[in-house]
């Protein structure tokens, strides 16, 4: 019982930054714009949360810089992309080799230093319910964040005016622009969330996940992210479905290499990314559900003629 | 009506002038519109309507020139702001969302804190007090253009407008659901509304408007009462000059062997917002033109898709063109048999809006002039390609103002002309045409048309889909309708009327016209 519980714990843990990552993401595109940076913004992210905590010592103060630098960097993407129109994922790509380039600066002199761990929630007698107490007020403290944010993201959507002005956007600015809703600054807000959350899903990354600065340390998880915005098909609920699904294959890889299956470690830790090309083969299938949710305006830049 | 003073021009515009670059699109216009009047706007495309009123409603800003509201000057500088001063609009080509409700699309403008079932209940029984069905809860993109529509008007009278522009609104409906739009403007009149009314079909504006303003090249041409006027003298002020009206010479034609054969052609829909095709059955032999009329987005598009060979179909025997079963053929195959496709979409789809017309001409064209136009290994003879880019654009008389330009830098009437040229020029047997002169002023249109005519004249199949009524009568032998997914019977053109078009448009059976209205009451 104890290992099942520790398996579900550590797939909560794998699973939280690409929920975060991702519930951002689906927000920028369902405003219109493909920001393909959050890779570059979660690796950010993630040494300026190292660094701020490391030289404070309060990893809290670790978190608002992860989410501080990664909105810093959505902002230079909607300045090009949104202001200047242009080409957005030829920019949301330089944004990811960026923040690859700069965080390897940055963190130079963080490389191997052991850094504050984010300590778990520790609520007496809660925690202590067997089985399932360590589950539900056991985790770290971003695990309920990326589930109260999921939750936040869906009543936005689909229940405020403001999200459905958002949704709006994302289906036709020109419509929107000829309502005189402003559509770049709408956008340049939903880049800013996605940003934030990025930076927040990085932070985790190196304040939970594992406690350290590691060059490029995201390891392709804000591709993941952008990959689950597409499984999801634009619907934040099936975001947490996806973001768990690969969770548990990651972590499932991992205890399958400690039990010694006669299979290639490579092909085990590919396993993952195999998973995410099948679900997303699979998913295309349903043309309907699809094009139904998809923003019609996604990556098409917008200016306004006056 | 309006409260105060009398008189007083509800809206007054003074020198409005826009530029683009060094176009003139508007160039002073003067105009006033008086409380409670249906002002109609008339001229051709590209005379400025749009530009103007776009500048009315805060979508463009004036370059020069004033707007006078209620009689004080006002700068509009958002359709925010427009709708807050009492202007509101329903736009050509709607401002709907597509993966929304009618009720989403409605609350997107209307800015207090209603709940949307509140909106949808009064949008319905909006929709009711002026005739207008509509069901709240559909999502735009499952709606026919018609019921787009409505969504606008509702959308637009739920803002208690003073002014309502309209752009072209009658463009996309059946006669009857005109009429029935003619119905509420006149209502909206009696409730003292102004109404500024976009239109290039004169009967209607000279049946509804009560003053009119004529614009060409960006300038008012004159203001005039409708009603004194007949159509012939407003299209005169509108163009310029007599328009010259093409005519079908002599008797009836004989027709010659069956070149396009389309046998129970069906087709699911490609994407959940567009139209399957059930069961079309057509035949178009050598020397004919057939027209199919249809209100936008019945199946069309799909149509069209399915005959070019954009879309393919699991048997050869659904298509024959030529004479040859060619269902499972490609565009390129199919082209080989010597057909012609004009798609309705110019930039993008007819043409790469990026490249010049001589490399516009070889994508087209590489395979069926395959001998003259590449060399060993695929090689690009670009002087072939050249010379026949050149002899389109004499031969059509497509003015332009390179050598060869980019096909974007041409007008839309000029590309038009190109483009039915490019085909034009390989002599097809069969050629087909989806909306031949959409958006395309009457000079180039005219000249299209004598072109069609020609080549059936010659000896070809012609098969031309156009929501324009009138250039369907102007061409077409016989006329079939398209509406949801299914083709009538053709009506020969001595037996076919504006009316009895119209309701096959509306979804009639042929035998069944008694039934129009009852669905729409029965969906309320």
């Amino acid at each position: 019982m104890d290992i099942f519980q520790s398996v579900l714990l550590t797939i909560a843990t794998a699973s939280t930054p690409l929920l975060i990552a991702a519930i951002g993401e689906l927000v920028v595109e369902r405003s219109g714009v493909l920001n393909l940076g959050v890779e570059g913004m979660m690796v950010i992210g993630a040494v300026c949360a190292f660094a701020a905590s490391y030289l404070t010592g309060n990893p809290w103060i670790g978190v608002l810089a992860g989410i501080l630098a990664g909105a810093v960097l959505s902002l230079l993407f909607g300045v090009l992309a949104l202001s200047f129109a242009t080409n957005q994922v030829a920019t949301g790509l330089s944004l990811t080799l960026l923040g690859i380039g700069l965080s390897g600066m940055i963190g130079e002199d963080l490389v191997g230093r052991a850094g504050e761990r984010l300590p778990n929630l520790d609520i007496p007698v809660l925690t202590d319910i067997p089985v399932i107490g360590r589950l539900l007020f056991g985790q770290d403290p971003l695990f309920y964040v990326s589930i109260a944010l999921t939750a936040a993201v869906m009543w936005f959507l689909f229940r405020t005016r403001t999200g459905l002005t958002l949704r709006a956007i994302g289906d036709n600015h020109k419509s929107a622009h000829a309502l005189g809703i402003s559509v770049l600054k709408y956008r340049y807000l939903a880049v800013m969330f996605g940003g934030a959350c990025a930076g927040l899903a990085g932070a985790h990354l190196s304040l939970v996940y594992t406690p350290q600065w590691v060059e490029n340390m995201t390891a392709g998880r804000g591709w993941i992210a952008l990959a689950l915005v597409v499984f999801a098909s634009w619907r934040p609920w099936r975001v947490i479905g996806g973001a768990y699904l690969f969770g548990a294959v990651t972590i499932g890889q991992l205890h399958a290499q400690a039990l010694g299956f006669g299979i290639p470690s490579q092909l085990l830790s590919s396993l993952p990314y195999l998973a995410t090309i099948v679900v997303l083969v699979l998913i295309s299938r349903d043309r309907r559900l699809t094009v139904m949710n998809t923003p019609a305006s996604l990556a098409q830049p917008f200016v306004p003629d006056r | 009506m309006q409260s105060g003073n009398e008189g007083t021009e509800l809206l007054k515009t003074t020198g409005l002038t826009k530029v683009f670059g060094e176009v003139k699109a508007c160039n002073g216009i003067d105009l006033s519109i008086a409380p409670g009047e249906i002002h109609a706007l008339l001229g051709e495309n590209g005379a400025g309507k749009s530009t103007l009123v776009k500048m009315m409603f805060g979508v463009l800003d004036p370059s020069e020139g004033e707007i006078l509201w209620k009689g004080q000057p006002v700068r509009i500088g958002s359709p925010g702001e427009a709708r807050r001063l009492g202007i509101g609009m329903v736009f050509q080509h709607f401002s709907l969302f597509e993966a929304l409700t009618a009720a989403e699309n409605i609350a997107l403008v209307l800015e207090e804190k209603t709940p949307i079932h509140k909106i949808a209940e009064t949008a319905r029984q909006l929709s009711v007090d002026y005739g207008l069905p509509l069901d709240p809860n559909a999502m735009v993109g499952d709606l026919s253009v018609g019921e787009r529509q409505r969504i606008e008007i509702i959308r637009c009278l739920l803002q208690k407008p003073d002014l309502i522009i309209l752009d072209e609104p009658t463009s996309v409906l059946t006669p009857q659901e005109a009429n029935k739009m003619f119905e509420t403007l006149e209502r909206l009149k009696a409730e003292g509304k102004s109404i500024l009314y976009i239109s290039h079909r004169l009967d209607e504006v000279k049946r509804l408007c009560d003053t009119a303003t004529v614009l060409r090249h960006g300038k008012v041409v004159r203001h005039c009462v409708p009603r004194d006027e007949t159509p012939s003298s407003l299209a005169n002020m509108m163009v310029g000059s007599d328009v010259e009206t093409v005519k079908r010479e002599g008797a009836a034609p004989e027709f010659g062997k069956p070149l396009i054969e389309i046998r129970n052609l069906q087709r699911p829909p490609a994407t959940p917002f567009s139209i399957p095709l059930r069961g079309i059955d057509l035949t178009v032999r050598a020397g004919e033109i057939i027209g199919i009329a249809g209100v936008a987005g019945n199946g069309q598009g799909e149509f069209f898709e399915a005959i070019s060979g954009e879309a393919v179909q699991k048997s050869p025997d659904v298509i024959t063109l030529n004479g040859e079963k060619c269902g499972t053929r490609g565009i390129s195959g199919r082209r080989l048999l010597g057909v012609g496709f004009v798609p309705e979409e110019r930039l993008g789809h007819g043409a790469v809006p990026s490249l010049p017309l001589s490399e516009n001409m070889l994508l087209s064209r590489h395979q069926t002039d395959r001998k003259t136009m590449l060399g060993a290994f695929g090689y690009i003879r670009n002087a072939a390609v050249k010379a026949a880019s050149q002899r389109v654009i004499s031969e059509m008389d497509v003015r332009k103002t390179a050598e060869d330009p980019e096909a974007s830098a041409l007008s839309g009437g000029n590309l038009q002309k190109y483009l039915i040229g490019r085909e034009l020029d390989r002599q097809p047997s069969v050629m087909i045409v989806d909306q031949p002169t959409w958006g395309v002023d009457a000079g180039a249109a005219a000249r299209i048309r004598k072109a069609l005519i020609a080549l059936a004249r010659s000896g070809s199949a012609v098969l031309v889909i156009s929501q324009d009524l009138d250039e369907l009568f102007e061409i077409s032998d016989s006329i079939a309708v398209m509406h949801d997914g299914r083709l009538s019977e053709p009506v020969p053109i001595a037996e076919a009327t504006y009316e009895k078009i119209g309701l096959l448009m509306g979804g009639a059976e042929p035998g069944h016209m008694a039934f129009e209205g009852v669905k729409e009451e029965a969906g309320a």
